[in-house]
């Protein structure tokens, strides 16, 4: 696969006098804005114009006056946020369109994170960046997959970007998932997920996989499901969990699968499930203090990002001489980078965590048919990236 | 695949908590796995797997030639365990076609293969699996490998694999060694049933139900006799020409952490007794015990510090004569003309307590005062010695358990079926707080006791009573107290009250009691002192 660009003439006079990245693309405490465009791409705060990779909730915050995204990640915001909080302005770009504006080339290109996820491609001058939000490298069913776009500067994530992870086909995972539920056939298999992207690409995976039985969810799953059907993603049968037929009643959905948010099992809901197996797909269970610590009985590693190797990959895909890393385990990414003759730069973004990690799912939020989480306050957010940055690795900010 | 395989079963075995799921796991493994394969992995499990360990140092240098330095020590530094980042940063190499190895193909390669080309054939192996085998296989290799569970349940899962009791399966596994090819053939009916022959076997324990009221008019001195329950660790003595063995009441073999009970094993005998620390005649608390126990080297300076004794009360089998099936007076006579001729050093028999009446039974039980002991045993005088607990054979009669009034401070998450339960629970008592005020310090923890509705009361009250959190633990609002019952108080500098508890549990709820009439610390101290109070 032929990174889209690869051939644009990279010698010219044009080139050598197209402005450096950072002298147009800039780090605020809003976010990344684009001076000549006057937008910000993913910001942390409310702003006039915001380009929105894609739904999750550290990259796609409410209240903002005008939202350029695709139509798929406008779709999710509006069922995240509701209509009038998913930007008073909503403006689809459909991937490989070009908008212009100020001389601004914008044009989205999939992600392959979750459903609507893009990589902002930002050219100015024939200066071009990509932003490329949250994204992977393997296929999933539930999205169009990633595909590089050559550049000068590339903006990664960098959330497994130590050489420990590198996860394993998801495939086989759900074989192990597959393995233990005929082994365990008289206890539910509770899957903790992020209700956004892996709770559908599990469930598609188990579809593939010939898991034709009912799927259970929790009620913090529906809405989300719902809106991936409507927007063409087959599912096959979901059923909300039943409430016990006697307050305080267990026992059910033994032999079935069930998907929740992580940390659902804390949960009095949890009471009604047979003898629930607590399983988690998350890229952090490669890791086991990680699985230990959360009570998981079956890790499972299935992830929506990069890998190790695959960080590395579309770092070479790309070819862009710089890498700026927005959020994750940046001293190990920039140091290989710098082995590779690539010049990597930590942004220290504010507002971007872990979503794997993020406790969506807070005790409060998983009430039984509860409605999708309110995703946390901005502030709060901040703040936490803040104190992370405190006691984190990467020391203070690059710019 | 039976590295991979075993390896599966360890990653899973580590993260289930129940014991059925883990039986179920095991059964599964016995069931699937080829011998000699399945043999080596039961050694693994039940910690019998002997094996020429390599030095850790090997593993990290293979590491080291084939990584970045700076992203190796990143590594290390997130992941924490170095086993773990070695098997997850290992460079997998594309094209490398060799099969994963076998479990007995890696024990005998690491005894036959010279020390200089053990690099390269771990290296090999490593190449060779994902990094679930690499963990095992690191593990393994290093011999540093935990199972997550008891040998015990190792052996009731294969016994249920195999349609048979686990006691079936202890009285044949001493004389026999990895991979048990016969004892397989034996369980999967192609071969007769192995013969321990001479081996010191473990013969499955005798054991006795808890005394309750009802059970009080049958008790008499035509009938029963009584002992003292002591506290401290049930073990039997089986010595034979084939060897000497100390078996814990679990079946592990704990005779290297007690060398001088092993050489003080000179005769060819079975002996059920309780192993305790003693300084000139006096029973030690538990807590000197413990500084022995769970040990794989005992230093001399620890056996003069806290020298063992056991302290006998039955013979199961003298010379080539099982007593087993005789009844308890004629074994008690047996054990006392035995116990004249051998007089073993370091051991001692189990006085038998005369008694008139129940009633009488019932002032003497009140009336004992040292702290080690834990109450009284009555044993049918007519009963033979018969594995298990069966009801009205023998019974413990426990002292009256001592109890406070705490206050409940943090509360944590249970695991596996409790894990959505608030089940485990700090308390604390009052004491001065040095400024005029009083304070309040945590006594002990206790996971026990309540019904559970009380559970269910109790989780609620603490998610509603939440005043911080600290990862899984909540501390709650000071405003709830329980009773809590304990065996016996001791002073520790390892708590911060100075006061550690034995078995403490939870007797009931106080709803009705406020919390600033729990009891002060003061009241616990001066339990430690006086020993249980008298019913």
């Amino acid at each position: 696969m032929a990174p889209d660009g690869a051939g644009r003439p990279k010698e010219t006079g044009l080139h050598i006098a197209a402005p450096r990245p950072d002298s147009w693309m800039q780090v605020t405490p809003k976010g990344l804005y684009c001076v000549p465009g006057d937008f910000y791409v993913d910001p942390a705060r409310p702003v006039p114009r915001a380009v929105v990779t894609h739904g999750h909730s550290d990259h796609a915050r409410p209240d903002h006056e005008a939202v350029l995204a695709t139509s798929e990640t406008l779709a999710v915001m509006r069922a995240r946020m509701g209509a009038e909080r998913a930007g008073r302005r909503q403006q689809a770009l459909h991937p490989g369109d070009t908008l212009t504006r100020d001389g601004v080339a914008i044009r989205l290109a999939p992600a392959g994170h979750v459903l609507g996820s893009a990589q902002v491609v930002i050219e100015w001058r024939g200066s071009r960046v990509v932003v490329s939000g949250d994204y992977k490298r393997r296929r999933d069913p539930t999205c169009a997959g990633f595909e590089p776009v050559a550049c000068d500067a590339f903006v990664t994530e960098a959330t497994f970007a130590l050489p420990v992870f590198r996860h394993p086909p998801a495939e086989r995972e759900i074989q192990r998932l597959l393995e233990s539920v005929r082994l365990f056939p008289d206890r539910a298999h509770l899957v903790g997920v992020y209700a956004l992207g892996k709770c559908q690409r599990v469930i598609a995976l188990l579809r593939e996989a010939g898991w034709e039985r009912p799927i259970y969810l929790h009620g913090a799953m529906l809405a989300l499901c719902d809106l991936y059907e409507r927007l063409g993603v087959r599912l096959g049968e979901l059923r909300p969990v039943p409430a016990p037929e006697k307050r305080g009643g267990g026992g059910l959905l033994a032999g079935e699968i069930v998907l929740a948010p992580s940390g659902a099992e804390a949960t009095p809901w949890v009471r009604r499930l047979a003898e629930p197996v607590v399983c988690a797909a998350s890229g952090w269970m490669r890791v086991r203090q990680r699985a230990k610590a959360k009570g998981v009985e079956l890790p499972l590693i299935v992830s929506d990002h990069a890998d190790w190797d695959e960080l590395l990959l579309t770092a070479a895909e790309v070819a862009a001489p710089e890498i700026w890393v927005t959020h994750g385990r940046e001293d190990a990414l920039i140091h290989a980078l710098a082995q590779r003759g690539v010049r990597g730069r930590a942004l220290h973004l504010i507002g971007r965590g872990e979503e794997d990690e993020e406790p969506e799912a807070g005790p409060s939020a998983v009430q039984p048919g509860a409605e999708p989480a309110e995703p946390p306050a901005a502030e709060q957010l901040a703040a936490e990236a803040a104190a992370q940055r405190q006691g984190g690795a990467g020391g203070p900010d690059a710019l | 695949m039976s590295l991979p395989a075993f390896a599966t079963l360890l990653g899973r075995l580590v993260f289930t908590p129940g014991r059925n799921a883990k039986l179920a796991l095991l059964r599964q493994y016995f069931a699937l796995q080829p011998d000699p394969d399945r043999g080596v992995g039961l050694a693994a499990l039940t910690g019998e797997l002997r094996l020429r360990a390599a030095k850790p140092a090997l593993v990290r240098e293979l590491v080291a030639a084939r990584t970045d330095p700076l992203l190796l020590g990143l590594s290390l530094d997130y992941v924490g365990d170095t086993a773990e980042t070695i098997a997850l940063i290992w460079p997998e190499r594309g094209g490398v076609n060799a099969p994963a190895p076998g479990l007995a193909e890696v024990v005998e390669a690491m005894e036959a293969t010279p020390r200089a080309e053990l690099p390269g054939l771990i290296a090999g192996w490593l190449d060779a699996l994902d990094a679930d085998g690499r963990f095992a296989l690191i593990k393994l290799v290093t011999g540093g490998l935990r199972v997550g569970v008891s040998a015990r349940l190792a052996k009731t899962a294969l016994a249920d694999w195999a349609g048979r009791e686990v006691d079936e399966i202890e009285e044949v596994w001493h004389g026999l060694e990895a991979p048990y090819r016969p004892l397989f053939d034996w369980l999967e009916g192609r071969g007769p049933r192995p013969d321990p022959a001479g081996a010191p076997m473990f013969r499955p324990l005798m054991l006795a139900h808890p005394l309750e009221e009802p059970d009080y008019d049958a008790i008499g001195p035509a009938t029963h006799r009584a002992e003292w329950k002591w506290d401290g660790i049930r073990v039997q003595l089986a010595a034979t020409a084939g060897g000497r063995r100390i078996w814990s009441r679990g079946a592990e073999d704990v005779s290297a952490a007690f060398p001088e009970i092993v050489e003080a094993m000179g005769f060819d005998a079975v002996v059920d007794g309780e192993l305790l620390v003693m300084r000139d005649n006096v029973v030690a608390p538990f807590a000197d015990l413990q500084q022995r126990l769970n040990r794989k080297l005992v230093t001399p300076r620890m056996m003069a510090q806290h020298p063992v004794h056991v302290r006998l009360y039955d013979l199961l089998i003298e010379g080539e004569e099982d007593l087993r099936g005789l009844p308890f007076d004629v074994r008690r006579q047996r054990l006392e003309a035995w116990f004249e001729r051998t007089r073993p050093a370091r051991m001692d028999l189990s006085e038998l307590i005369s008694f008139g009446s129940m009633e009488q039974l019932t002032e003497i039980r009140a009336g004992a005062r040292e702290a080690s002991i834990e109450g009284l045993m009555i044993k049918r005088a007519d009963a033979p010695y018969v594995p298990g607990r069966v009801k009205g054979l023998w019974w413990k009669w426990k002292r009256a358990p001592l109890s406070v009034d705490a206050v409940l401070m943090y509360a944590q998450r249970g695991r596996g079926r409790r894990s959505s339960y608030y089940s485990d629970y700090t308390f604390g008592l009052w004491r001065p707080d040095g400024e005029g005020g009083e304070e309040l310090v945590p006594v002990g923890k206790a996971y026990s006791g309540y019904t559970d509705a009380e559970l269910l009361w109790l989780d609620r009250w603490i998610r509603n009573n939440t005043v911080a959190r600290f990862g899984p633990v909540r501390e709650v609002e000071k405003a709830l107290v329980m009773e809590l019952e304990f065996d016996g108080a001791q002073r520790s500098t390892r708590h911060k009250s100075g006061v550690a508890l034995r078995f403490p549990r939870i007797a009931r709820v106080r709803r009705d009691k406020p919390a600033a009439e729990a009891d002060r610390l003061a009241t616990l101290e001066a339990m430690i002192v006086a020993g249980p109070a008298p019913d």
